[in-house]
């Protein structure tokens, strides 16, 4: 069982981050980024994140996983058909990775190669029925597995998504399919935390809120403008730009949003895009 | 119909750089419906090609190019115009365009690219609502389809993308899940959302396709 699975289901507060896998072989700076993460839970591995192509998380995950950081393996829907998919699985559990975020995977549109195309062969509803599958003990054809895999399936969710109801039921598709826990897209306002964890309370499925180092209203409004699903609110932007260290301020920011979550989750997931040595501070 | 646009001319003038007269086609359906390939078009490709330097040794407007037969029947009443050409060009769908290349040995140049299958809007603006998946979804989506209209053809609801109901790949469109919701709720029907669809069976869209009615049909 994963030092992640165990923490959530003994209640303690987890703490997961991230780390994005480097364009090109030079794993350096990615190791060194992970070890700078020690005290976090878990690290979730970012596969062609805002599909931009870098190397493969399943490569990166693996070599974390056996130099002793614990990672959450993320995998898109959007660069692999179910074949590719469940030969990766295997793959990661032969590294001797459990835990997985299974994800649709933002359009090919976004990133730097938006001539590719687009696969999604399999939704990530669907991708978890597959993982539950495999770890059954059977692929997609009903062929039986020589070696089971062992998994901790996770799926994402953005607690702020409207209309609600619509976005709801696909949480709940999401834990009928064996969804474990989900990470959430960073979370801005606490009024739709509470309405989404309120929401969530009969679905008994952990929830790891997503927390966003924003260092500046420009960068803030970067984000509205091209990462899809994130929505930094105005009068979030309007404190940092008002305040005379924007640094601080998206310090403090993250740090209340921490503070929400130890009331109302199971956990924070820190995406610090590069500033992992404030983490300590953020969760202070 | 199926949309199609017409080449860009300094990719058509390319293709024709070694050919010197030349017989147009084109075809009465789709294409002239879209405007890239009906009569007209077929007259002003003929005074382009005079710009060029082309010899138009005749031309046809075909009733519907896609039908193999019926392409071969026009092509012969105008033996004599295909003989004396060069090549042949096609202002028709990739399929129009294949309906004459397989009936004639000569070079056939397509001129138009072939986009979609699409509705018309409005007179000249047409949107893609079927991508031909053979296996239909639409009577569980209240008649929405979104292995087509939602960008990433997802089965189970929405994307994490969904930004106040509007689509992550383009924000000017609804996103198509969230258009589908709201007609099943109109008409109180739970739909597809009441059952997990499992992956799409894409056997059924095996290329090339093949079909064959069988006693009339079913
Ligand atoms: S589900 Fe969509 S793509 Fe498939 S046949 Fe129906 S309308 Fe066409
Ligand atoms: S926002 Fe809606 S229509 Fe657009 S890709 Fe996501 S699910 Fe599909």
């Amino acid at each position: 069982m994963s030092q992640l699975a165990q923490q959530l289901a003994s209640g303690r507060f987890v703490v997961t981050a991230e780390i994005a896998p480097p364009k090109g072989t030079n794993l350096v700076s990615a190791l060194a980024g992970a070890r700078k993460l020690q005290g976090v839970t878990a690290v979730n591995v970012t596969d062609n994140q805002g599909a931009n192509m870098r190397l493969s998380s399943l490569a990166l995950a693996a070599q974390l996983q056996q130099s002793g950081t614990e990672t959450i393996l993320q995998l898109t829907c959007r660069d692999r058909n179910r074949m590719a998919l469940q030969s990766d699985l295997l793959g990661a559990a032969a590294f001797g990775i459990e835990n997985l975020l299974l994800l649709s995977g933002d359009h090919s549109k976004f990133g730097d190669h938006p001539d590719a195309r687009p696969v999604f062969d399999l939704d990530s509803v669907q991708m978890l029925d597959m993982a539950n599958g495999l770890m059954a003990g059977f692929d997609m054809a009903g062929k039986r597995l020589d070696g089971v895999p062992r998994f901790f399936p996770g799926a994402a969710v953005n607690p702020a998504a409207e209309p609600f109801e619509l976005m709801f039921q696909k949480v709940t598709k999401k834990v009928a399919s064996g969804a474990r826990f989900f990470q959430t897209q960073s979370v801005f306002e606490r009024g739709s935390l509470e309405r989404f964890m309120a929401a969530m309370a009969p679905l008994r499925a952990p929830v790891i809120a997503g927390v966003l180092l924003i260092r500046s209203a420009k960068m803030a409004r970067f984000l509205n403008a091209n990462i899809p699903g994130v929505k930094v609110p105005q009068p979030l932007i309007e404190r940092l730009e008002c305040a005379g260290d924007p640094m601080a301020e998206g310090l403090a920011i993250a740090r209340e949003t921490v503070g929400w979550a130890r009331e109302l989750c199971q956990g924070v997931h820190l995406m610090t895009l590069g500033h992992e040595d404030h983490i300590p501070e953020i969760l202070a | 119909m199926i949309i199609s646009e017409l080449k860009p001319l300094e990719e058509l003038q390319q293709a024709l750089s070694s050919c010197d007269k030349l017989f147009l086609v084109g075809c009465a359906a789709c294409a002239t419906a879209c405007k890239a390939g009906g009569e007209e078009e077929v007259f002003k490709l003929q005074e382009w090609l005079a710009t060029q330097d082309k010899e138009v040794t005749g031309s046809v407007v075909i009733d519907e190019a896609c039908h193999i037969m019926r392409a071969a029947r026009d092509l012969r009443h105008h033996r004599n115009a295909v003989q004396d050409a060069d090549a042949l060009v096609v202002l028709a769908c990739g399929s129009g365009i294949q309906s004459i290349s397989s009936n004639v040995e000569k070079r056939v140049v397509g001129g138009l690219n072939s986009m979609f299958l699409g509705n018309v809007r409005r007179f000249g603006y047409y949107e893609e609502m079927c991508s031909l998946c053979g296996e239909c979804i639409l009577n569980e989506t209240a008649g929405i389809c979104p292995v087509t209209t939602c960008p990433k053809g997802l089965l189970n609801g929405p994307c994490g993308g969904m930004t106040d109901g509007c689509c992550e790949v383009d924000a000017e469109i609804e996103c198509a899940w969230r258009l589908i919701y709201e007609r099943l709720q109109a008409q109180r029907r739970q739909g597809v959302f009441a059952r997990r669809v499992p992956p799409k069976n894409w056997s059924r869209r095996r290329q090339p396709g093949r079909y064959r009615l069988t006693n009339g049909g079913r």
